[in-house]
Formats: C-alpha cells, structure tokens, sequence
C-alpha cells in the first residue's frame, strides 16, 4: 500500500497500490470499515492482476471532493514533533505498563 | 495531482540541521514472484510503519529508531497504540485500521478471502535516515522473521 506516489516509484516494491489519502491514512478513513474492507479488497487484488515487476495500481478512491488536503501537504507549515530519542508513549499508563513488563525507558 | 513528498521532506530535514537528504532510488527492476496460489489460500503477512505498538511493549523513539515489534494477529484493537513523528495521530489512535488494518484482514479471513494470517504482525517507526541502515540492521531482522512465519505474501502499509 502506499499513499505517497512519489516515495513508491523511488523504492520500487515489485507492486504497489496508491491510494491517494492524506499521510496517516494508508489504508483508510477511521470508523468506516466498509471503506475500509473495500480498499484493502482492491488493494490485494493487485497480488493476482499486476503482472510486470515495479507496477502501481491507482485505486480509485477520494478522500474529499475538492482535494484540498493536497495544497497543506504539499505546502503548510512543518507540523511534525522533536525526534525525542526516548520511548514516545500514547499515554502514561502505557509507560507504566511495559515498565510493570520489565522494561527500561 | 498526488502530493510530492520527496521535495517537502528534503526540505524539512534541511531545516533540522541534517546534511542534505539523498534520496534512495531503486532503478533496477524488482525481483519478481508470482503468488504461489490463491489469495483464498494463502498466508498474509503484515507489516506496518506508523509506530504501532501494544500496550505494554515499549514504544517507540522519533529519533531513527530501527527496532521493532511483534503484534500477535489475534491482538484487541482496543490494546493497540500509536506513536509517531512525521504524521497526524489523530485518526490513527481513534481507529488504528487506518494505518494497521487488522479488523479488516480478520474480516476478509472470515470472509474466505484470504486463506490465513501469520501469527504476528511486525511493525516498526520509519523516518529513518539512513536507507543503509534499514538495508542492514531492520530489513534482514523483518525478513527473518516472515520466512519463520511462514508467509506466502505480505502486505506493507507504510505512512
């Protein structure tokens, strides 16, 4: 799967499926698992119809009519986090659990 | 028109300090394997590189971070998390399919359309800047551990 075009053709997976969402949303939108279901059925059936190596199919999904996501990923601000080198944790009870588990950090 | 990410990102690791980003094309054509057999009889793997995690495991660092997890297939959705640097989190910790679509593969399984999934599911950060180190230290690790599984295909879903 891949929701960046670009990256895929400059990896070259022997076959790919582009679905053309926002970053964060590779194989679907929250809370919509027909979506969802629908997606991955098309996307997997790329393992049977691609037949020459380095292949993309393009799925036929939107996320939005206008598209207007594109124009802020391609242009807005730098929105992403500090590259903290420490265990980035979604909550603090998740911390206190793999420290319960015996592990450092 | 999809987005250009590779210019966007040259230039976001030019404005945190790093050396000028060369980005690694593959140019020779990629090896080639027909699916040994049916999909409906087949053995899926997934691997994931949104910085999903199991509560209670430790996650992961936003700093080239080339560990990984094993997720068993069979996990509560409600136990997964996500952690990351480079993408909105919102969407993902509301509904983790978005980006490890393991409700989804349970259904298609349930439904015939795959035949089986591997036991664990691997999952790692991404944002790594060294491609040589993904080549060396995680890549071997990852393929190691789908040949143990068993697999007969695996499905990647990058972010």
């Amino acid at each position: 799967m891949s929701s960046a075009l670009d990256i895929t053709r400059a990896v070259n997976p022997p076959r790919a499926a582009f679905l053309d969402y926002p970053l964060g949303h590779t194989t679907g939108k929250p809370h919509e698992p027909a979506l969802q279901r629908e997606i991955l059925l098309q996307a997997l059936e790329a393992f049977t119809s691609l037949t020459e190596p380095g292949s993309v199919k393009m799925l036929p999904f939107r996320w939005s009519e206008d598209q207007a996501w594109q124009a802020t990923a391609q242009r807005g601000p730098d929105d992403r986090r500090p590259r903290y080198d420490t265990p980035q944790y979604q909550t603090d009870e998740d911390h206190r659990r793999a420290e319960a588990a015996g592990h450092r950090g | 028109m999809p987005v250009d990410y590779i210019p966007r990102i040259q230039e976001k690791y030019a404005q945190e300090g790093y050396p000028a980003y060369r980005w690694m094309v593959n140019s020779d054509p990629p090896p080639w394997q027909p699916l040994p057999q049916s999909l409906s009889r087949s053995r899926l793997g997934l691997v994931a590189s949104g910085g999903i995690y199991v509560t209670g495991q430790v996650a992961f660092h936003y700093k080239d971070d080339t560990s990984w997890r094993a997720i068993p297939t069979d996990i509560k959705t409600t136990d997964l998390r996500t952690t990351h640097f480079a993408y909105d989190l919102t969407d993902a910790r509301q509904d983790p399919n978005v980006v490890f679509p393991i409700d989804t593969l349970r259904g298609l399984v349930s439904e015939g359309v795959i035949g089986a999934l591997a036991a664990n599911a691997y999952t790692f950060m991404g944002g790594i800047y060294s491609a040589r180190r993904v080549q060396e230290e995680l890549a071997p690790q990852l393929l190691e551990r789908l040949i143990a599984e068993d697999v007969d295909a695996v499905l990647f879903v990058p972010v």
